[in-house]
C-alpha cells in the first residue's frame, strides 16, 4: 500500500524554499559547495543547485556528489554497494559543505558521508539539507534544511524524488 | 556462506561487471591525497603464496590496506610446508587465527577451489598452475575500459592474445574476461605454444601474426615469453620466436597510434616487445599494474561484504 504524501509541485516549492533557506544562512554563497550523498541526495542536491542560480544569478554554488558506502558502519551487516565516483567539484579545505540526501533516517549515511568528507580535506561548516526527515534517528545528528518533517514507523518505506514523496 | 573469487568462468558476465563497476569507485580513492579508506578495518586478510611473486603479493596487500584490512603474509620457503605439514593443516591453522580472506597462489591447478572447500573464509585465487589468474584478467578488462573508454562492453572489440598460451594462466582468464565483455580474441601463437585439444570453434587461432596485424586490432596483447621453452624445444630460437610473433619495430610502426599494447609483465624485452613500450603511444603497461590496485580493493571488498550486489538501504 503506496500512499503519496507529498506531490511534484510540493516537492518543488520544498526545494524553492530551502534554496531561500540556504543562501540566507550563508549569507551570500561565498565557499558553499552543495554535495548530493549518492545515489538519493543527487537530483536534489542538483535542483538546490539550479534553484539557488535561478533566485540569485550572481552568485552559483558548486554541486558535486559523494559516495559514503566504503565509510559505513555496517559493512557486512546489511548489503552495501557504492554505485557512483564520488565528485566533489571544489577544494573541501575550508569550505561549507551542504550535504544534501532525499531522506533522512538513521543519521548512519550522513555520519559516513561526514567521514568521507573528511578525507578530502578539513572544511570549515558542514551543513545538512534533507526532503524528508522521517525520525527514528540512532545518532546525534540534525537537518539544518528540511522539506518535510514526517512521523513515520520504523519499518515504513519513504521514497523522496522530484516526482513526490511516497510512503509504503 | 563466504564469497570467493576463483576463476572468470564463475564470475560470469554479470559478476565481470559488478566488479568493473566497483574497480571505479576504488581508483577514484586511490587518487586522492590520502588514498585509504575503512571499508574492510575489522577484516583480515592472509596471502598464501606457494609460488613465488612479488607483484601480485604487493599489489593485493597495497589493495588490502588501502581498505584498511589487516594484512598478513604466509611465504612458503619459511614455513611449516617444508617441515612436511600438509597444504590443509597449513590453511585451517592459519583459518583458526582469525582470516576472513585468502589470496592463494599455488603451482598446482586447483588448489584454490581445495582451500575454499576447507575454509568458511573467503579465498580469492591469484594464480593456479597453468590454469587460472582471475584478477589479471579482470585489470587487463579495466585497462581497456579506461583507456578505450568502454563503460558499456566490448562488442565489436578485436584482440590479439599473442604467444605461449599453453602455459600461460593469464592468457586464459584475460581471455575469459575480454570474451565475457563482448570482445572477439584471436589467440596467436605457434602450433606448439597453444593448448592440445583446442576447439578452433569456439575463438579464432592463427599462427601468423603479420597477418592478424594486418586484418586490424584494437588490443595487443603480448604474453611472456619464457626460456625454458627454448630448451624444452618448443620453439628452435627466441630469436626466431621475436622474428615471427614479437613486436619488433617494423610491427609497432604499423599500429594505429590508439592501438592498445598491453603485456602482463615482468617483459622480456627483446624477446616478446623488441621495442621501447614508453615509445608507444598505446603502450597501457604501466597503467595495466596501476589498475591492478583499484580492480584488487573491489575485489577483496567485493568478497568480504555479503550480497554486495542488492542496493543499499538508505
Amino acid at each position: 500500500m503506496t500512499k503519496r504524501v507529498l506531490s511534484p509541485d510540493d516537492v518543488r516549492r520544498a526545494t524553492t524554499r530551502m534554496a531561500h533557506e540556504i543562501i540566507e544562512r550563508n549569507q551570500g554563497l561565498d565557499g558553499v559547495i552543495l554535495v548530493g550523498i549518492q545515489t538519493g541526495g543527487v537530483w536534489l542536491a542538483e535542483a538546490l543547485g539550479a534553484e539557488i542560480a535561478r533566485i540569485d544569478a550572481d552568485s552559483s554554488v558548486p554541486v558535486g556528489s559523494i559516495d559514503a558506502s566504503l565509510y559505513r558502519d555496517d559493512i557486512g551487516i546489511r548489503p552495501v554497494s557504492p554505485s557512483a565516483v564520488s565528485e566533489l567539484k571544489a577544494d573541501v579545505e575550508g569550505a561549507t559543505i551542504v550535504l544534501v540526501d532525499d531522506v533522512l533516517f538513521t543519521g548512519r549515511t550522513v555520519r559516513a558521508a561526514m567521514d568521507a568528507l573528511g578525507d578530502y580535506g578539513r572544511p570549515k561548516a558542514i551543513q545538512l539539507a534533507v526532503m524528508v526527515d522521517r525520525g527514528h534517528r540512532e545518532l546525534p545528528i540534525r537537518p539544518d534544511f528540511v522539506g518535510k518533517n514526517l512521523p513515520t514507523s520504523a519499518d515504513e518505506n519513504v521514497a523522496a524524488t522530484c516526482d513526490g514523496v511516497t510512503i509504503a | 556462506m563466504s564469497r570467493s573469487l576463483l576463476s572468470i568462468e564463475e564470475l560470469g558476465e554479470v559478476g565481470v561487471r559488478r566488479i568493473l563497476d566497483l574497480a571505479d569507485t576504488m581508483a577514484e580513492v586511490n587518487r586522492r591525497p590520502n588514498p585509504k579508506v575503512p571499508a574492510l578495518r575489522n577484516k583480515t586478510v592472509c596471502s598464501v603464496f606457494f609460488e613465488d611473486s612479488t607483484r601480485t603479493r604487493l599489489s593485493f596487500e597495497t589493495a588490502a590496506k588501502r581498505l584498511s584490512a589487516d594484512t598478513m603474509t604466509f611465504a612458503v620457503s619459511q614455513s611449516s610446508l617444508s617441515k612436511g605439514e600438509s597444504l590443509r593443516d597449513t590453511v585451517e591453522t592459519i583459518a583458526a587465527m582469525g582470516v576472513d580472506a585468502f589470496v592463494v597462489r599455488h603451482r598446482s591447478t586447483g588448489a584454490p577451489w581445495l582451500i575454499d572447500g576447507w575454509t568458511q573464509a573467503s579465498v580469492v585465487n591469484a594464480g593456479d598452475g597453468w590454469h587460472a589468474h582471475p584478477t589479471q584478467g579482470l585489470l587487463d578488462a579495466y585497462t581497456v575500459r579506461t583507456a578505450l573508454n568502454r563503460p558499456g562492453g566490448f562488442d565489436g572489440l578485436r584482440v590479439a592474445m599473442v604467444g605461449d598460451i599453453k602455459h600461460s594462466r593469464v592468457a586464459r582468464s584475460t581471455t575469459a574476461a575480454f570474451e565475457a565483455l563482448g570482445a572477439t580474441v584471436t589467440w596467436v601463437a605457434p602450433t606448439t605454444l597453444l593448448p592440445p585439444a583446442i576447439d578452433e570453434s569456439t575463438r579464432p587461432i592463427s599462427d601468423d601474426l603479420d597477418a592478424v596485424l594486418a586484418d586490424g586490432v584494437d588490443v595487443v596483447y603480448l604474453l611472456r615469453m619464457q626460456n625454458e621453452r627454448m630448451t624444452e624445444a618448443l620453439v628452435p630460437h627466441l630469436r626466431e620466436y621475436t622474428m615471427r610473433f614479437g613486436l619488433t619495430p617494423e610491427r609497432a610502426a604499423l599500429l594505429e597510434p590508439q592501438t592498445l599494447v598491453m603485456h602482463p609483465g615482468p617483459m622480456n624485452r627483446g624477446v616478446e616487445i623488441a621495442v621501447d613500450p614508453a615509445e608507444l603511444p598505446g603502450a597501457v603497461i604501466t597503467q595495466q599494474v596501476t589498475n591492478g590496485i583499484a580492480v584488487r580493493m573491489a575485489v577483496l571488498f567485493d568478497v568480504l561484504s555479503p550480497d554486495s550486489d542488492q542496493e543499499a538501504l538508505s
